[in-house]
């Protein structure tokens, strides 16, 4: 039992951030609408955002806002990933957005988001 | 002014291109002649710095952003191996920009802004991840490439936007690895800047946390520049690409990546241990896989722009493995086969590019007798196939004898193999093009666009063509001194040893 709440405490939310990581590839690779897989590859993006997060955390420190109590840097925690993680985050909206407008212009084409039946009228 | 060049080579661009749509709107053309002289003054400015760094021995030149002094502040490093790359880049864009113009030039304000804004991000994209020495710098750049990228793509056709859909798919996975590796080590070492890392990953190489990242980095790239298993997106993007972009697009897209999986393995993690050293092994695996199943399926294609996309996949196998060997004369052989390939590649596109503005065909055996109608682009086609198939004194010959050369000394002897045979596949599809534009009948083809000059072309697309034509020649020519005088001034410590 020590050994599990170790292992979860450790590790446990990496092994969930991974397992949310490969949802999103695997509903990227399998699935077949292309707007779920296009869900998939956001959850898949917010996967790696949650890893950065989980890493920057520290027990027992706190947010990183010069008070004048201490200057010791162990007091806070690292600001850096979620600076980081800001950029990630616009990076992934410009990307969901021109998904989407490709998207769009996919079904004005086609008329339709099925990849099967996307294919089948495009090979014509 | 000097000492703002590097900054130059990112920055002109990214302003321009930014203008681009307020500009066209005043006038339609303005927007893209100001985005061509931008990229003017890019590669001038790049030619600059190549010129600072040769001239002090191969010193590193460091550009600190704001003047905030690393690893705190973000900075450009520029060494011989990517001021170079830098220089092909950016000028392989300038010709392509202006060869580009007259495909736009019956479309409204908005289509010739917005393909011009992309243009000119995408050399953003491709400039900033070569200069750049901070690792999460380099996943911005490679998501400004990937997403004007996805854009010029999309803008070719019908059948281009599904091509662009799924490539946006796919990269995101790719840009997605990349950025867990980046995660990997900067949880390990605390730091972001290359040169800082380099420093601080040598202690913990053996950790499962940078195998992890290698992967991750291998993966990533591996997907961004199409080596063998991954390269699933890029026929489909090569060929339904705007054929004004097809040319930079196929020449410049993947090379980006390539540099940037060279930087990784060679300067920051160094080729000589056990983890690096087993991720080689399947680098070229993937490299021998890709250059014969490439070639046979270029074989296969009746599409021009098809058979060299396969074409493409089976020449990154090249660089492959010759990142793979990992002594210096591989190393070698991979850096000039990057800068050799875009120069045939897009040299290759652009003669599309110009037949189908003229003709509107793409079909390989519908094209006999071209050399009576296209005189130019004929001539690059015959100088790029034979510097793809590596005849001498044609570019191409200097990489694949590099890469021979590395084969032998590192005594990894079925790489020879491979690459002759490969050599001999591309011989097959390359002498079919010659032969049907020289000695088969006349093909009747409609033109859609009249050619306006004598030599088959509009005046804007003739140049570019000549220019890349002479550029692969002048190319095997100056290999030698591109070798000893810049690629051997930046080789990585590890050769120095």
């Amino acid at each position: 039992m020590e050994i599990l709440n170790e292992f979860l405490k450790t590790k446990g939310l990496y092994i969930l951030v991974m397992i949310l990581f490969f949802l999103g590839v695997y509903g990227m690779v399998l699935s077949k609408n292309y707007m779920k897989k296009l869900m998939a590859m956001n959850v898949m993006q917010v996967a790696v955002i949650f890893f950065y997060l989980c890493f920057a955390q520290k027990d027992g420190a706190m947010i990183p806002i010069q008070n004048g109590l201490t200057t010791n840097p162990d007091a806070y925690i690292n600001p850096l990933p979620h600076g980081l993680m800001l950029t990630a985050i616009v990076v992934s909206l410009g990307t969901t957005g021109v998904a989407i407008a490709l998207l769009m212009r996919i079904k004005e084409i086609y008329g339709t988001v099925e990849e099967t039946e996307v294919l089948r009228r495009a090979s014509k | 002014m000097t000492q703002h060049a590097p900054v130059f080579i990112v920055l002109l661009p990214l302003t321009a291109a930014l203008l681009c749509m307020l500009f066209s709107r005043i006038h339609r053309h303005l927007g893209g002649w100001i985005v061509l002289a931008s990229i003017a003054a890019s590669f001038a400015s790049a030619c600059t710095v190549l010129q600072q760094v040769v001239a002090s021995g191969g010193k590193a030149i460091h550009y600190w952003m704001g003047g905030w002094a690393p690893p705190i502040g973000i900075e450009f490093v520029l060494d011989p191996l990517n001021s170079i790359l830098a220089v092909v880049i950016s000028f392989i864009a300038l010709v392509s920009c202006l060869f580009s113009r007259p495909f736009l030039k019956d479309e409204d304000w908005i289509h010739i802004g917005g393909f011009y804004t992309l243009f000119g991000l995408l050399e953003v994209g491709l400039t900033g991840m070569i200069i750049t020495g901070d690792m999460f710098n380099l996943y911005v750049y490679l998501e400004i490439m990937s997403l004007s990228g996805y854009g010029l793509i999309a803008i070719g056709g019908r059948k281009s936007t599904l091509a662009a859909f799924r490539y946006l798919l796919i990269g995101t996975i790719g840009a997605s690895f990349y950025l867990l590796g980046v995660g990997y080590l900067y949880s390990i070492t605390g730091t972001l800047n290359m040169a800082d890392m380099a420093q601080r990953i040598a202690p913990l190489i053996t950790s499962p946390l940078v195998a992890m990242a290698v992967g991750c980095f291998i993966i990533g790239f591996g997907i961004k520049m199409a080596l063998f298993p991954l390269h699933g997106w890029q026929p489909d993007a090569y060929t339904f690409s705007h054929p004004g972009a097809a040319a930079f697009i196929a020449g410049c897209m993947s090379k980006a990546p390539a540099y940037a999986l060279i930087r990784f393995l060679y300067f920051i993690f160094r080729v000589d241990n056990p983890v690096v050293s087993h991720a080689l092994d399947f680098i070229g695996i993937m490299g021998i896989a890709g250059m014969l199943i490439g070639s046979v399926m270029a074989l296969a294609q009746y599409d021009f722009r098809r058979m060299l996309a396969y074409s493409s996949v089976a020449q990154i196998g090249y660089i492959a493995i010759g990142v793979a060997m990992g002594n210096m004369y591989g190393y070698i052989g991979a850096v000039l086969h990057i800068i050799n390939h875009a120069f045939m590649k897009s040299a290759l596109f652009l003669v599309i590019g110009g037949i189908v503005y003229r003709f509107g065909e793409v079909n390989l055996y519908r094209l006999g007798g071209l050399n009576k109608k296209m005189a130019i682009s004929t001539m690059t086609v015959t100088f790029a196939a034979l510097s793809m198939i590596g005849l001498p004194p044609m570019c191409g010959f200097f990489s694949k004898w590099y890469l021979l050369l590395g084969a032998y000394s590192g005594k990894q002897y079925f790489y020879i193999v491979i690459l002759v045979i490969s050599s001999l596949l591309n011989a097959i599809y390359f002498f079919r093009i010659i032969e049907q534009m020289f000695v088969e009948r006349e093909a009747s083809l409609t033109e859609i666009r009249r050619p306006e000059t004598k030599l088959g072309l509009p005046i804007e697309m003739c140049i570019p063509l000549f220019v890349m034509g002479i550029g692969i020649l002048a190319l095997g020519f100056m290999s030698s001194s591109i070798v000893t005088e810049v690629i051997k001034l930046g080789l990585p410590e590890v050769f120095l040893k």
